[in-house]
């Protein structure tokens, strides 16, 4: 068994030595760390990891392989991948690949065996920071250096990156057991939808649920998106800081004005935010995990929702019109807002979970009923 | 919504002695309820039968009742106590049955006390077989086909319908107790039988089987506000077809994908709310068909369980404490994780960043009879859980914290036969055999095929094998550092490594040391390092960081019991767990090691700092160099860290307490005998034989009967009485290895004698008894497994001054200081000396419930120097009542095995009675051992020659209270002469219809069977034993506890008395 060497080399000038289980070259990006014990494939190709690197905390990672059906786009978004152990075997009645060949075939960077852990503790301390994986041949101080030369992702706006270059529809649903994914039927509701980068599993669920989805990109005037007349309009999620995306919070304080629905999730609850007078700022280490308790400010209830988000809406900076919804109860912080005079609401983690529980799929059903309430 | 202030007071019902399938995590459980419910200021009653337990410490709840845990019993507490409520949900399987007979005998809505965590409807639907497919049709979630009955008939027709395998499922009991697989006709009537026989319902669910579906389960907590938590998810290794119980598991589940892990958990949560726990933890088992992912519900437990004990213990999230709290009305979110200091709440998911594995521990040895494959019905007695971050490392962990000897993956056997037999009908050694299986080149998928254990769990075993293969024929000089780091990364142990090198432990060791490879400590902490926390919950890796932050106090490490077995239970953890509480209290900063998940011991805020981790001396070594303690306590965790005492303090580690050597001194028979004989003390004339030449020839010497023995056990593991050279020739050939360093050991055995057991406590100047126990069953009885009477009934206190001044002669003479425990046989006038431990002892917990002085911490004082004086325990404490302590045993589990008591150790667990009379005392401890005293009926005796003449007492006094007696034909004559009438009864080879028609047919009420210790009387009378158990008919296989029961029988009625008014009625 002939293993080629990889390191990640941090910013703070921090070596760890490991194994590379991806292509061989390097890659630089934010290293940030992910608390989710399952669904490596669907963070991997969260348009949101874009610039990121991501560390997952769970020590076995590429279990159950890789398939055709978990993916969150059609590419491995993140930068790179770090783990503490690439199992043997990949066991599951789904697989088609192993995660190696997996992370091969889509050029990504990723090592294995080095001390997930320590890493983690090293960015929970320090805040997130970026980070070089170098693989096959190392040079460990080119390594530092190029993580030093990452920056921050702060003011940088990604959204615009990812976007799609031209709009498209979506009509599959949701994945079941047995069934993988079906086409929709007819559609009650024609939703626009905002592509910051969004997650598959997003349009699935609004196609779920009766939506004909026209998928825009990032740029798209308000005006191009209200020609449409769409029942309502979805604020996708997406990498980067939600600042400098100027063109999408005009275009979203637009369309607020004419009344149509507004649905936000993680950038594009940020952007509502942003839209309605309020502010983001980035935070330490952000929200990555499957197992955050976020409060229902209405119904008292708590739900485990699913998050990836490096940004926040500020509470204080919120306008008279704007209502805090949720709010995490890790650290008390923003998680929905909705706005008092207008049909919009916005969360900041992922109702779509995908990784994730399902808790907060009930967001989706009241889009659809602010859009019912329109008619 | 906060706590409810409608209720003040709370009852709280504990599981009862330790049995297979519930065992001491209902301890863990309960003891967590009742801190919980107290600091929120409610006033908390507890009753639990089980005096070993730290629950049932005086100081753990307001008002504590060690009494039989039956409706009739609870009915007069709750008149007494008047509770407003009954938490029903943190005593297991016992428990929730206590409370739907409450429920369904009209006492709860009598005394208007309310069910709190489960209603009695939620408790129903969970485990009424019928009511649970239904619900689960509801929420559209499958089950296997099934059908419900109540009649054989009804049961041939439904097997008809799902086809064999067949599973028989009895409804409302533990642990699948009377359940199992049939693969065929006879296999199916016969389990049908013993099942309606285990069902208090007479009821049985026969259901398809999914034999070799994956099988996973759910930890779920809610609260009244609905909100719904899974704590851990955990996948068995050993697919379906073995109960979960018996089942190597896995946290979390490891080959699941995202989406397929959230239809389990919403399924799991729909399943909570269907069944209405409304608040609370529950376990939801699901079985995937590994081809297409169908996935269906095996069953849920409205209640904590085993399996929530070791989700606790494998996240760090106290699913016990929580559910008590939410079940007096706390929501989670209102609640703190105390783990992070409180910097998060209660209201999210663990996130873990290791594999936990746990592994379940049988003690098929003890009972050579039972059939060792595992099935639907658990057999098993204990578990021990490790952490690694690889499943190889914490699988490795835990083979070698399982106590039975292994290193690792030893080999077994390189027969393919046996190998494929083991592989496809599992008994408790399956994953040796696995190893063994690639060992000589069986395929990944041939092992696959015939076991069915999910190739993920294959492919690490596989590769544990060749990195052993590669290993052989090298030495140890040629290990680099990068290949013993990734040895010892994927959980070789020093003792592995030294096998496959071919060197010694202390080898490995020096060279693992040399390289500067030792383990780091990593934190458990629910979050993945998401969170700071300054809990020090740790276990060993091989990593780059060590989180272990050893402080510079004053330390003592307290060294616990590992898994549980027969001889090895939940007393050793009270005392681990009592000193380490009494050590914090006098300011000494405390470290637990152990790896039991079913124990208090191994909660995290127990002792300062918690490492679970096997109690090997590799790893007990380790954590003696990161921690340096002042001292450790070897003397409390049984025999498994007394093993490791010598090796330790040659290692330099202080060890604290009466010093090894003296151990040894108390160990080593021909050093003890020497002793005895500079204090003119007497022992059973003796011998030590070191080949089996020896052994017949000192045998002569002493004459028989003999016992035997092999030396340095616990639990009397292959001890024998024999008669007659044959049996002693018999014994040295089956039952043991003889060698120089392994010696038997012969003892006349005494006829007749009374056993009698003392602890005391020394702190090297003085020393003071805890309690003299008088033994009810005769002397060759294991002291395991003998009822005791606690002060004694029957000794004359000349005798029992004597051995006072004995007990404290010997405590001297050994520089004892701690605990100490002597067994004494008293025949006629003399009195022998039996054994001496110098440790604590099974007794310790039963004799400071009844004296209330805590032994075990008053011990571990003067272990750390605090002398008895100081702490003002001058003298022993003689409490103005009665306590028997009864002995509980795993027969019902093993169909087959004899139920006669002897020299070896066999029972799981014990009871305690108190009364003011002995007879009080000894009754209610029957009771709440589970036999049911008949008040009528005919009395079967059958007695040995030795008991001729005792047996017409008891048979007259039986006569007296109103019983028939009926009798083989040497008993009925010894009666009849007696001048008493008796009716013959035909022995089973007499011809019919004999005894055993007799007890089939429900004519018997009571057995009293003797027989002697020899091997074709024991077989001969096996039979009666074994259909008395089977019909649930009360037994005594001794005379003395014949007599004793006769006492008994006189009372019409019996009193209830909580331990604190007990305690107060001793005078100081």
């Amino acid at each position: 068994m002939s293993t080629v060497p990889a390191i990640l080399a941090l910013a703070d000038g921090t070596v760890f030595k490991g194994t590379a289980i991806g292509a061989v070259g390097h890659t630089v990006g934010e290293v940030v760390f992910n608390t989710a014990m399952t669904g490596y494939q669907e963070i991997l190709t969260d348009p949101s990891y874009t610039k990121q690197i991501v560390t997952l905390t769970y020590p076995h990672i590429g279990n159950v392989g890789a398939n055709s059906e978990d993916t969150e786009s059609g590419a491995v978004f993140a930068s790179g991948l770090i783990i503490r152990d690439l199992p043997l075997l990949h066991s599951n009645f789904r697989a088609e690949a192993s995660l190696s060949d997996y992370l091969k075939a889509n050029h990504t960077v990723a090592i294995a065996d080095i001390d997930t852990r320590r890493l983690t503790r090293i960015l929970r301390e320090g805040g997130a920071q970026a980070g070089c994986i170098m693989a096959g041949e190392i040079d460990e101080a080119r390594a530092i250096e190029l993580a030093r030369g990452f920056g921050s992702m702060a003011g940088q706006d990604l959204a615009q990156v990812v976007s799609c270059d031209a709009p498209y529809k979506w009509t599959t649903r949701e994945w079941r057991l047995g069934e993988g994914y079906t086409e929709q039927g007819e559609a009650r509701y024609h939703v626009v939808a905002y592509d910051f980068g969004v997650k598959h599993n997003i349009l699935r669920m609004l196609a779920e649920r009766g939506c004909r989805l026209t998928v825009v990109p990032a740029k798209t005037p308000a005006a191009e998106v209200l020609a449409l007349n769409p029942h309502g309009v979805f604020l996708s999620n997406g990498p980067g800081d939600p600042e400098p995306c100027d063109y999408a919070i005009t275009a979203i304080r637009d369309i607020l004005a004419t009344r149509t629905p507004v649905f936000g999730i993680c950038l594009g609850h940020q952007l509502l935010g942003l839209a309605a007078g309020g502010k983001t700022s980035k935070m330490k280490f952000g929200h990555h995990g499957a197992n955050h308790p976020v409060q229902d400010l209405d119904s008292g209830r708590v739900m485990i929702t699913s998050q990836n988000h490096g940004f926040q809406v500020d509470e204080t900076s919120l306008p008279a019109n704007v209502r805090v919804t949720h709010r995490s109860l890790f650290d008390g912080t923003v998680q929905g807002i909705a706005l008092t005079d207008r049909p919009a609401f916005s969360f900041q983690g992922h109702p779509e979970a995908s990784p994730g529980p399902n808790d907060v799929a009930y967001l989706f059903d009241r889009f659809t009923a602010a859009m019912d309430a329109q008619d | 919504m906060p706590k409810r202030n409608d209720i003040k007071s709370i009852l709280i019902i504990g599981a009862g002695p330790i049995v297979i399938g519930q065992a001491c995590e209902f301890d863990y459980s309960g003891a967590q309820a009742c801190k919980a419910l107290r600091e929120e200021g409610y006033k908390v009653i507890l009753v639990n039968s089980n005096p070993a337990t730290i629950m049932t410490d005086p100081e753990m709840a307001d008002v504590t009742y060690i009494e039989p845990i039956s409706w009739q019993v609870v009915e007069k507490i709750i008149a007494r106590e008047r509770p407003d409520a009954i938490l029903p949900t943190m005593g297991g399987q016992t428990a929730l049955n206590c409370a739907l007979d409450l429920s369904r005998h009209g006492v709860l809505e009598k005394y208007q006390v309310e069910l709190i965590g489960a209603s009695e409807d939620a408790i129903d639907k969970a485990e009424d077989r019928g009511r649970f497919k239904e619900a689960m049709a509801k929420i559209g979630l499958s089950c296997p086909l099934s059908f419900i009955c109540h009649t054989l008939e009804e049961s041939l027709e439904a097997q008809a319908k799902v086809g064999y395998p067949t599973l028989i499922r009895p409804s409302f009991t533990m642990g699948g107790s009377g359940g199992g697989i049939a693969y065929n006709r006879e296999e199916f009537l016969a389990i049908c039988e013993r099942g309606f026989e285990a069902s208090p319902t007479n009821e049985l669910l026969i259901e398809q089987s999914v034999l070799g579906w994956k099988e996973y389960e759910m930890e779920v907590v809610r609260d009244r506000a609905d909100n719904c938590i899974i704590i851990c998810s955990i996948e068995n290794f050993d697919p379906m077809g073995v109960h979960t119980g018996d089942s190597i598991t896995v946290a979390p589940a490891q080959t699941l994908t995202d989406k397929e892990y959230q239809i389990m958990r919403n399924a799991s949560i729909a399943v909570l709310r269907e069944i209405g726990v409304d608040t609370g933890g529950s376990n939801v088992q699901f079985a995937i068909n590994p081809d297409n992912g169908e996935m269906i519900v095996i069953e849920m437990n409205p209640r904590v369980s085993r399996s929530s004990a070791l989700a606790s213990k494998a996240t760090g999230f106290p699913i016990a404490k929580i559910a008590a709290k939410l079940a007096v009305g706390y929501t989670l979110d209102e609640l703190k994780n105390d783990i992070t200091g409180g910097a998060t709440p209660a209201s999210f998911e663990p996130s873990i960043d290791y594999v936990v594995t746990k592994i379940p521990r049988f003690t098929f040895e003890k009972f050579p009879l039972a059939d060792d494959r595992l099935t639907t019905q658990m057999k098993s007695v204990g578990e021990v859980m490790a952490m690694g971050r690889s499943l190889q490392e914490s699988l490795q962990k835990a083979l070698r914290g399982l106590e039975t000897g292994l290193s690792g993956f030893d080999e077994q056997t390189t027969s393919e036969e046996t190998i494929r037999h083991e592989l496809g009908t599992p008994g408790p050694d399956r994953i040796l055999y696995v190893a063994d299986a690639f060992r000589i080149g069986l395929s990944r998928d041939d092992v696959f095929a015939i076991s069915k254990i999910d190739p993920w769990f294959l492919a690490q075993i596989e590769d544990l094998v060749g990195e052993e293969q590669a290993l052989r024929g090298r030495r140890i000089e040629d290990l680099a550092h990068g290949e013993m780091f990734r040895l010892k990364r994927k959980g070789f142990s020093d003792r592995r490594l030294a096998l496959l090198l071919d060197t010694d432990q202390a080898g490995v060791r020096a060279k693992r040391w040399a390289l500067d490879i030792r383990p780091v400590y990593k934190r458990v902490d629910t979050c993945a390092a998401e969170f700071a926390t300054n809990t020090a919950y740790m276990y060993s890796t091989y990593e780059e960081e060590c989180e272990s932050r050893p402080t510079n106090n004053k330390k003592i490490m307290v060294l616990g019991g590992g898994p549980n077995r027969i001889g090895q239970g939940i007393e050793f953890d009270y005392c681990c767990v009592h000193a380490a509480l009494a050590l914090r209290e006098s300011g000494f900063e405390t470290i637990m090691v152990n790896c039991n998940p079913e124990t208090v011991s191994t909660d995290y805020d127990t002792s300062d700092r918690l490492y679970f981790e096997p109690l090997t001396l590799e790893d007990v070594l380790e954590v003696c160099h990161v921690e340096k303690p002042f001292g450790v306590i070897v003397q409390y965790g049984g025999q498994t860290p007394l093993k490791l005492a010598r090796a330790l303090e040659a290692a330099g580690v202080p060890i604290i307490g009466t010093s090894p050597d003296m151990i040894d001194a108390a160990e080593d028979r021909e050093r003890f005998q020497k002793l005895l004989q500079e204090l003119a003390l007497k022992q059973p004339p003796n011998r030590t034989a070191r080949t089996p030449a020896d052994a017949m020839r000192l045998a002569e010497e002493i004459g028989y009967p003999l016992v035997v023995r092999p030396s340095y056990v616990l639990g009397g593991r292959a001890m024998e009485i024999v008669h007659e050279p044959a049996d002693l020739e018999r014994y040295m050939r089956e039952a043991v290895k003889v060698s120089n360093d392994s010696p038997v050991l012969l003892d006349r055995f005494l006829n007749d004698a009374i056993e009698v057991d003392v602890d005391c406590v020394s702190d090297g100047v003085n020393v003071v008894i805890g309690g003299i126990m008088q033994h009810i069953e005769q002397a060759g009885v294991h002291s395991g497994d003998s009822a005791c009477s606690l002060p004694p009934y029957s000794l004359f206190p000349a005798v029992q001054d004597e051995i006072r001044r004995q007990t404290i002669a010997m405590a001297r003479a050994l520089n004892v200081v701690g605990l100490m425990n002597v067994q004494f046989a008293i025949q006629g006038d003399t009195i022998y000396v039996l054994e001496v431990n110098p440790r604590a002892s099974r007794t310790v917990p039963f004799v400071s419930k009844v004296t209330s002085a805590p032994l075990a911490k008053i011990a571990a004082r003067a272990m750390a120097g605090i002398s008895l004086v100081e702490q003002g325990f001058t003298a022993e404490v003689i409490p103005p009542y009665y306590a028997v302590k009864e002995a509980v045993f795993p027969f019902i589990k093993f169909p087959g095995v004899d139920t006669i008591l002897g020299p070896e150790m066999k029972s799981t667990g014990e009871v305690m009675g108190v009364g003011n009379s002995f007879a009080e005392a000894f009754v209610k401890s029957q009771l709440a051992a589970g036999d049911k005293l008949p008040r009528t009926g005919k009395v079967f005796m059958s007695v040995r020659a030795g008991d001729k003449n005792g047996c017409v007492e008891v048979a007259r006094e039986l006569q007296r209270l109103g019983f028939g007696v009926c009798a083989t034909r040497g008993t009925a004559k010894v009666l009849s002469d007696a001048g008493l009438i008796v009716q013959v009864v035909n022995k089973v080879a007499e011809g019919r219809p004999h005894i055993v028609d007799l007890i089939k047919n429900g004519e018997i009420a009571l057995v009293i069977n003797t027989v002697d210790e020899k091997r074709q009387a024991i077989q001969d009378s096996h039979s009666i034993r074994r259909s008395a158990l089977q019909a649930r008919i009360p037994q005594s296989t001794t005379l003395a506890g014949a007599q004793a029961l006769c006492v008994g029988l006189q009372l019409d009625d019996f009193g209830i008395y909580s331990l604190q008014e007990l305690h107060a009625r001793i005078k100081r």
